[in-house]
């Protein structure tokens, strides 16, 4: 009804709801020109209210049990607060950050969790895309091979850490017994391969199956066409598969790179941290809940949380310009 | 460009369903051979091992005279077009047409050039950054065949690339695909379930059944000159219509009134095993309204009288649908066919007669009418083996030859 007394109220709702507008602005063409002046029709906008409704009690949810906890987080990390010395809570702004972002063991453990999630994440994606293929390919005793392949995804993390753990345990320990003299969970560069290890050998499983979704999205005739047009099987691969699979692969990746961020089980249970092989997520449990300093721990999630949000940012990012079919063509 | 030979080809899939049985066909340099058959007859399966995607299981396979059983797709230079375009979607119309260029290491230049010229013969240089995504139907297809013919290849194999297009896209399509393989003379096998496409695009239709060659032959041959009752119901859109027709005292009992039959007829139903029941095959357009025909083609044909169910007036001339009594012809092959069609054009109690007469005919639904049918053109099969017993040399006579 306010369609035709106030379009430009219209326009106004059309730029600031529409999500696509804005990455298309960077770019302006003819054709986007045209669309930004043109009124939405009456039946776009209650489509876009039901819209609305329909997203409104999950987000409503969402807000509740997150933005609540990430909101206090942010309120403690601009205190000085520790438990142990409550009568100098204060607060002080950003020095907890300083403080933080200044301190040495802050920086070896972000590098430490960097190492481990680019290393793990890598190794993951191409082993993960090796049994993919496997279990796509198949054609006997399919059953079998996915769920011998999903085992380690099915064990409770802390559990398979401590058979890691006993198993690298000198004396005891088959792996330790076989591989090394010494005792490889007390030197640091050992503890991280073995820590590194662990938790590839428990998500690989999750990684194939994220991208034998990927893989199955891959219509026959693609490759049919592409065997034809003389491809070879390397070239179908990396030429028809891969770009085809993007959007799956960037899920798997997403998926498992803020997974190998807050890595944090398997060091618990395997170094203790010992050695410098500390995560973000176990120094900052170690302030929080060992030292009971709420404002330096709160920091450190902080810290986490917008080094998780930046990553996801990025991969999304990504997407954009990845699902085949998007009209990304003419944006570049 | 080079010839295609299939020599005692099969293919048996692991799970042993055999789905293409000791196929031989020899198709020319430049040819344009249609396959043809019902769903699940094996006409992709024998595209899919010419273009070497399946397996052959046994036989030869020979293109441009070289055996190529063991060779790779990559390695036969052929180029395949698919129902469903198989475009890839990540790249542009310029790329997906390129891709088998860049793949053959051409130089840059060289591949511009080609796909240019392509894209000029398709209609397609206005699209050609666009991604498929952003393409009709009709222009899918289309990039879909630039991409074939971008490398001049052996042969182009089709497998139904018009069967996702609407009815009259389909139509202008079929123009576009005659006039590319005449321009560029290049082998071509083609796949499809359209009768119309089969009947107008090909030098040659091979009929497929269950795995194995039916018929090979220039299209009006196979209309005029089916070698068995499958083929002869298959092919002609109203299908032929088929009666029981029993042998007795050297006339034929049918519900049309008692056939006369000719010497040659006779000869071969008097063998010790020939068959007492047969089944008799007649097209629409053999019949006319008796008060149309003249007395020269009275003379090569007999008269019923029978009740007028429906008349369809097209213009040009009229469908007239008669109810006859009598059984339905069945068979094996009268079956597969109705599957085929979705049984509507088979079914009914007794028969009916799909009849096409000329415009003139003062026929109306509901009176009796009668009608005339011409003898020559009459076919009789056998109904345990299919087999046409009209058939003299590869010519259909009629029941009256001598
Ligand atoms: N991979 C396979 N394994 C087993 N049987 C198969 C396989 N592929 C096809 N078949 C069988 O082989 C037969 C021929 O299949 P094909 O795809 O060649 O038929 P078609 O003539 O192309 O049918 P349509 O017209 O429906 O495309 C069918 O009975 C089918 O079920
Ligand atoms: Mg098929």
């Amino acid at each position: 009804m306010s369609v035709n007394a106030t379009p430009a109220g219209a326009d106004v709702a059309a730029d600031g709801t529409d999500t696509g507008g804005g990455r298309r602005a960077a770019v302006p063409t003819q054709r986007d020109n045209g669309r930004g002046k043109v009124p939405l029709s009456e039946n776009k906008r209650a489509e876009r209210r039901l819209g609305w409704l329909l997203c409104a009690p999950a987000a409503f949810v969402m807000l509740a049990v997150t933005a609540y906890p990430i909101l206090y987080s942010v309120w403690l990390s601009l205190q000085r607060y520790d438990l142990r010395f409550p009568a100098e809570r204060e607060f002080i702004g950003l020095q907890n950050y300083v403080t933080v972002l200044t301190n040495e063991f802050w920086w070896t453990a972000f590098g430490v969790t960097m190492l481990i999630t680019v290393v793990t994440v890598a190794v993951e994606l191409v082993l993960g895309m090796g049994l993919a293929l496997i279990m796509h390919r198949t054609l006997v005793g399919r059953g079998i091979v996915r769920t011998s392949a999903l085992i380690p995804y099915g064990i409770v993390t802390v559990v398979a850490a401590f058979s890691w753990r006993y198993a690298w345990t000198p004396g005891t320990g088959y792996l330790a017994n076989l591989f090394s003299d010494g005792a490889p969970l007390t030197e640091r560069a050992s503890s991280l391969a073995i820590i590194m290890l662990a938790e590839i050998w428990k998500t690989t499983p999750f990684m194939a199956l994220l991208l034998m979704a990927g893989l199955a999205l891959v219509p026959e005739d693609l490759l049919k066409a592409a065997s034809t047009d003389g491809a070879t099987a390397w070239q179908r691969f990396t030429k028809v598969m891969l770009p085809v699979m993007k959007p799956a692969i960037l899920v798997a990746l997403l998926f498992r790179t803020l997974d190998a961020f807050r890595v944090f089980d398997n060091i618990y249970v395997l170094t203790s941290g010992a050695n410098e092989t500390s995560s973000v997520s176990m120094i900052a449990y170690n302030n929080l809940i060992r030292g009971l300093n709420l404002g330096i721990g709160s920091t450190m999630s902080v810290l986490i949380f917008i080094t998780v949000a930046i990553i996801a940012f990025i991969f999304v990012k990504l997407f954009g310009t990845a699902a085949p079919g998007s009209d990304d063509g003419e944006r570049r | 460009m080079a010839e295609i030979v299939l020599d005692k080809v099969s293919k048996k899939f692991p799970d042993g369903t055999t789905a293409v049985r000791d196929v031989d066909l020899e198709i020319a340099d430049g040819e344009f051979v249609i396959l043809v058959g019902p769903s699940g007859c094996g006409k992709s399966t024998t595209l899919n091992m010419i273009a070497g995607l399946e397996d052959i299981s046994s036989g030869e396979l020979r293109i441009g005279g070289q055996r190529v059983n063991d060779k790779a797709p990559r390695d036969r230079d052929i180029a395949m077009v698919f129902q469903s375009y198989a475009l890839y979607p990540n790249m542009t119309v310029r790329e997906n047409m390129a891709f088998p260029l860049r793949l053959a290491k051409l130089d840059k230049e060289t591949i511009t050039q080609k796909v240019e010229e392509a894209a000029k013969v398709l209609e397609l240089t206005p699209l050609l950054d666009r991604k498929p995504a952003n393409l009709s139907g009709g222009q899918r297809q289309r990039v879909a065949m630039g991409r074939a013919i971008v490398r001049q290849p052996k042969a182009f194999l089709m497998d139904e690339p018009l069967s996702n297009l609407d009815a009259k896209l389909r139509v202008q399509m079929r123009t576009v695909v005659s006039r590319l393989q005449k321009q560029l003379g290049t082998t071509t096998v083609y796949v499809t379930h359209d009768q119309t496409e089969a009947m107008t695009l090909g030098d040659r239709v091979v009929i497929m059944r269950g795995g194995a060659v039916q018929q090979v032959g220039p299209p009006q041959e196979l209309y005029d000159h089916p070698n068995n009752l499958f083929v002869a119901g298959f092919i002609g859109s109203p299908s032929m219509n088929f009666l029981t027709a029993t042998v007795e005292d050297g006339t034929l009992r049918t519900a049309l009134g008692d056939v006369p039959i000719g010497d040659r007829i006779r000869r071969e139903l008097e063998g010790a095993d020939a068959p007492r029941d047969l089944i008799l095959g007649i097209r629409p357009e053999h019949f006319e309204d008796a008060e149309l025909v003249d007395e020269e083609s009275r003379r090569r044909g007999m008269e019923f009288t029978a009740p007028v169910d429906i008349v369809e007036s097209m213009g040009s001339d009229k469908y007239v649908y008669l109810s006859v009594e009598g059984e339905r012809a069945t068979s094996a092959e009268l079956e597969e066919l109705a599957a085929d069609a979705g049984a509507a054009d088979f079914s009914g109690a007794g028969s009916n007669l799909v009849t096409r007469l000329s415009a003139e005919s003062t026929v109306t639904e509901g009176e009796d009418r009668r009608v005339w049918f011409n003898l020559e053109k009459i076919h009789l099969f056998d109904p345990s083996d299919g087999r046409n017993l009209t058939l003299h040399e590869g010519r259909a006579a009629g029941a009256l030859a001598d």
